[in-house]
């Protein structure tokens, strides 16, 4: 018989983003942890982005549905830090974001290094070194890069790597907006942060 | 007819202050961003700017709402937002400059995301643990509205004649702004000796590294420094902060305790 808490957690499993449908609040990384405290359930989740609209909705469907497969009273606790990083979507939810028609989000430190004569670097002079949040190590150095720094994005559809980036924001702030040459299908980018 | 919802005032401890300074900013420039919703140049950046006003939107919720706990009277979020009058909001003033065109938006946005994003690393290690939470999340955030601000500056700098004009009117007009930014006082001593956060002064030197290097890309350069200090942080605003906050907080003035 498993414990309240794992039947929780396989409950999460089924609540879906309402913004991005193919991914359960589990599979985006949202779930930090879920403590049974006898009398009631406690959720931990950390939001995706600051203004995200979607997490107040989140919140209202986790707990509407942990209530109805009997394992309520429960309630939602925000977990700012560590931030959340798209480095923690599963596995299981990038495949389930290509089948849905979005690219997946490369990793966090994977994005491309400083391009020559396009990248601007930032001064590390007289600024202390902020001391490295442990979710994103390797992230604070990341180079500041105008124009040329476009990332390749293979096409959700066709797998092709001849893309292009039409907007840095797509329907949503965690998304961008691209186009494929090949099957040119548009499609949107998770993208990483 | 029913009441009309009064105003309140709040505590002027520099600990309140200070976060105020920062959630005033982004919240006043999220209600500027988002008057571009429906009248951008193009469908993507309409959508573009929504996407970076609802990120500092929510920056500012989350700072107002820490605010409101340190203040200690029980004000929320809302309440913050929505029932002081202009003299108690403590943005800078360049952010609440009509949006203009779209070179001095986005010229804006690229002076403030600059600002904010070294702001929000040194906030990071703050001994506020909810204030370094909140900034290990903006951070992130910013450095997209920098990169897509700085993309477009760039853009326009290097455009039509017409485009790179408005570009450099737009520089000349709001440079003068940005000393503020800069000018330390007693909030800021506060803020550095209890290790809430920076100076802002101390933001200065790499802020305008980084501002010369896109400046630079766009065939552009800094202006000199002048005498010339707005005020709004300490609450004596421009002439058009009346008008932003008549629109902002009409809803809430009209209707109190409304909700969605």
């Amino acid at each position: 018989m498993s414990t309240r808490a794992e039947r929780a957690w396989a409950v999460l499993g089924t609540v879906l983003d309402p913004e991005v449908p193919a991914l359960s609040v589990r599979d985006l990384g949202i779930v930090r942890d879920v403590i049974d405290h006898g009398d009631a359930l406690e959720v931990v989740l950390t939001p995706t982005y600051s203004g995200c609209p979607a997490t107040e909705a989140i919140e209202a469907d986790v707990l509407a549905a942990l209530s109805a497969q009997g394992l309520g009273p429960a309630r939602a606790t925000l977990r700012r830090a560590p931030a959340w990083t798209s480095d923690w979507i599963s596995e299981d939810g990038k495949r389930k974001l290509r089948a849905y028609g979005i690219a997946p989000p490369h990793a966090v430190d994977s994005v491309p290094a400083v391009i020559p004569g396009r990248d601007v670097i930032p001064a590390p002079s007289v600024i202390p070194a902020p001391a490295v949040i442990p979710a994103e190590a390797g992230n604070q150095s990341f180079p500041l890069r105008f124009m040329a720094r476009q990332e390749t994005v293979p096409c959700p559809h066709c797998a092709s790597k001849r893309t292009e980036r039409l907007s840095p924001f797509g329907s949503t702030a965690c998304k961008s907006l691209h186009r494929c040459l090949a099957c040119r299908e548009p499609f949107e980018y998770f993208k990483p942060i | 007819m029913a009441a009309v919802q009064g105003s309140i005032q709040v505590s002027a401890a520099p600990n309140v202050q200070y976060l105020l300074r920062i959630g005033d900013s982004a919240l006043i420039l999220a209600q500027r961003t988002c008057e571009w919703a429906g009248h951008a140049p193009v469908l993507e950046e309409d959508i573009a700017l929504a996407n970076m006003a609802l990120d500092l939107l929510g920056q500012a919720r989350a700072l107002l709402t820490r605010a409101g706990q340190l203040e200690g009277s029980g004000y929320d979020e809302d309440q913050l937002a929505f029932l002081r009058e202009a003299r108690d909001y403590r943005n800078v003033t360049l952010v609440e400059l009509p949006r203009g065109d779209f070179a001095m938006t986005q010229l804006r946005n690229v002076v403030m995301a600059t600002f904010f994003k070294l702001l929000w690393q040194r906030l990071a290690t703050s001994s506020d643990s909810e204030l370094a939470a909140i900034a290990g999340k903006a951070v992130k955030e910013a450095r997209y509205h920098q990169q897509h601000a700085a993309d477009w500056v760039i853009r326009l700098a290097g455009g039509t004649d017409e485009s790179r004009k408005r570009t450099e009117c737009a520089l000349a007009e709001l440079w003068r702004y940005t000393a503020e930014l800069f000018a330390s006082d007693a909030v800021d001593n506060y803020a550095a000796e209890a290790q809430v956060g920076p100076r802002w002064g101390e933001l200065r030197e790499p802020w305008l590294h980084e501002m010369t290097q896109i400046l630079d890309e766009a065939g552009l350069q800094p202006h000199a420094d002048t005498p010339f200090l707005s005020t709004g942080k300490n609450g004596a605003h421009s002439e058009h902060m009346g008008l932003l906050l008549a629109e902002m907080q009409h809803l809430q003035r009209a209707y109190p305790g409304g909700v969605w």
